[in-house]
């Protein structure tokens, strides 16, 4: 599987990581190079066997409906480069 | 199971029709509506879900994704939308799987919001949308999936900066997802009305879509006559126009406005031989139009795929089914019922099960009486006077005991229907036993003939000219059966005064 430089531009604006124009092709070839050597699990027959979702026989733990969180404002914010009046501050984004 | 009680019969209506400059159009609309679970703590955290807090309070370090959090998920959650599914005569599916759809915005800290895509966790079911008695649409649903709100932004309170506000962050929701069934806007905001009415009978959602517990995203696209049952016999969409979604909208009026709007912006520009771009708007309600939502064009690369954190939801058909057994009675059901049982109109018995506790108060007040008597007085009196003072039901100051009484006191003729009245004020303003009120004040129907004969000739003998032109006109008599209720203060028999009257006057 190839990606180009265009799906590699993509992909980095997507995760929002800025890429230099210069680095995108050395970018697209090492994401091919990825998905090159995880295609190689595409030659197994997978036919009817369920995918596995955790190496133990676990099942979802589930907890009950009570609050036992919040109230820690202080904690929330305290790593926010601005806030006020007890909000995150942020660059205006309007639709 | 009480979902398989009988159901009133239906039929389903034509389509509305826009009539365009080049003919007729229908419309062909789908829905997707965000209901808040009614849990006390979020999806995947213990954080509260209170309204109204102050910002950022019911917040974990779960909700703002700090790092090395992991998500439990909220059992109480995961029993709602079963019940939500079983009550749309859903398929519950006992295995479903949680994935992340990425995107970036201020008020989703994680970058990605988790719900459930390829997999969730109710399949196909149904809604039956009353349209008018015997009328009724019935909206296919494909799926309902659990997920978690995003947090709030508010724009307006700096000139440069938007505020974060994560209290919602994570709270649960039930995206519910109709199949393009829904033929006009009047059908749309019933559609919304009726699931509701659904999720509140179960407790799933309180419904307060002020509070924005519940909003929907409309799917609007126009065809022409006999293209949607094309599409409804191939299954094949290429019958259907170009569609655009109407977001997030909390109000019946709002979508029903904007859904109208929408098909005829849609139909001037397939009349005008242009093409409708397939693309998310916004209403505006204050302009009454919609506009497009650019900026979200490039997000729609959501690139789903399964939380890591969270294995696959799994339970039982036991469970299931334990569940299934707890359900209460729900909108359609207990409607039929009343019909059946109470020999009330289906209209009735529609504004009689709008809500649970009306249903309810019905129930006690025509319990071992009358029902069509019954249901007259909770219709036209008591909910009739809750709604004028914006009283709920179970804030009336006339409880079904003491409504009871008053028609009690009716179907043995000891008060008239007119006293009758004035007894249900002194209940509502005072309260107290309306046998005893009766008593007390003298309110008891005259019955007695002679009472009553001596009124009718005090009222007849006071007003010779009226008399006189009753003989001539016979149905002059109703002013003097007025003025002989007046008399005694509406404690007359009507119908004794008035075969008197007549008699007096020899009018028979």
């Amino acid at each position: 599987m190839s990606v180009d430089q265009e799906t590699a531009r993509r992909a980095a604006h997507l995760a929002r990581i800025r890429v230099e124009e210069a680095e995108l092709p050395a970018l697209a070839a090492r994401l091919s190079a990825i998905l090159d050597f995880a295609a190689q699990l595409s030659e197994v027959d997978v036919e009817g066997v369920e995918p596995m979702t955790s190496v133990t026989p676990m099942a979802l733990k589930m907890r009950d409906d009570v609050v036992t969180d919040g109230g820690i404002r202080e904690k929330i914010l305290a790593n926010a480069p601005d806030a006020r009046q007890g909000f995150f501050a942020v660059p205006k984004v309007v639709e | 199971m009480p979902l398989d009680a009988p159901l009133l019969a239906f039929e389903e209506p034509a389509a509305k029709r826009i009539e365009g400059a080049t003919g007729e159009w229908e419309m062909v609309i789908g829905m997707e509506v965000h209901a808040q679970v009614a849990s006390k703590s979020k999806l995947f955290s213990g954080a509260s879900t209170a309204f109204g807090a102050e910002p950022n309070t019911n917040v974990s370090l779960v909700d703002a994704a700090m790092p090395g959090m992991l998500p439990v998920i909220n059992a109480f959650c995961v029993e709602q939308a079963v019940r939500a599914g079983l009550g749309l005569r859903a398929k519950i599916n006992l295995r479903s799987v949680f994935d992340r759809k990425n995107y970036f915005y201020p008020d989703l800290p994680q970058g990605y919001q988790i719900s459930q895509f390829k997999h969730p966790i109710v399949g196909e079911g149904e809604v039956i949308v009353d349209l008018a008695p015997g009328v009724a649409r019935r909206v296919g649903i494909e799926r309902i999936h659990l997920e978690q709100d995003a947090g709030k932004s508010i724009h307006d309170m700096d000139p440069s900066l938007s505020f974060v506000d994560l209290n919602r962050t994570g709270v649960a929701l039930m995206e519910i997802v109709s199949r393009p069934h829904i033929r006009g806007p009047e059908e749309a905001a019933e559609y919304v009305r009726k699931l509701r009415q659904i999720l509140r009978y179960l407790g799933a959602c309180d419904g307060n879509m002020q509070e924005g517990s519940l909003r929907a995203d409309v799917n609007v696209s126009v065809c022409r006559p006999g293209d949607y049952e094309r599409f409804r016999e191939t299954g094949d969409f290429g019958h259907l126009g170009t569609r655009c979604e109407i977001k997030n909208m909390n109000s019946m009026r709002f979508i029903q406005q904007a859904i109208d709007f929408e098909a005829k912006r849609q139909i001037a520009i397939l009349e005008d031989g242009g093409k409708v771009d397939q693309e998310t708007r916004l209403y505006d309600p204050s302009k009454g139009e919609t506009r497009s939502m650019r900026s979200k064009e490039e997000a729609h690369d959501y690139r789903y795929f399964p939380d890591p954190d969270l294995l696959p939801l799994e339970f039982s058909q036991d469970f299931v089914d334990g569940i299934a057994a707890s359900l209460p009675e729900l909108p359609d059901q207990k409607k039929a019922r009343f019909v059946r049982d109470y020999g009330v109109t289906e209209y009735d018995a529609g504004v009689l099960t709008a809500e649970v506790e009306s249903a309810d108060f019905f129930e006690a007040v025509a319990s071992g009486r009358d029902g069509k008597t019954a249901a007259n007085w909770v219709i036209n009196e008591l909910f009739g006077r809750l709604n004028k003072e914006g009283l709920a039901v179970s804030a009336s100051p006339v409880s079904a005991a003491q409504l009871g009484g008053v028609i009690d006191l009716i179907a043995s003729g000891e008060i008239s229907g007119k006293i009758a009245k004035d007894l249900f004020e002194i209940l509502w303003a005072e309260g107290g036993i309306p046998a005893e009120i009766v008593e007390a004040r003298g309110m008891r129907q005259v019955t007695d003939t002679g009472a009553i004969e001596a009124a009718v000739d005090e009222v007849i003998a006071a007003n010779p000219e009226k008399a006189a032109q009753a003989r001539e006109k016979p149905s002059m008599a109703g002013w003097f059966v007025g003025q002989v209720m007046k008399a005694t203060g509406g404690k007359a028999n009507p119908q004794a005064a008035g075969e008197l009257v007549k008699r007096k006057l020899g009018i028979e």
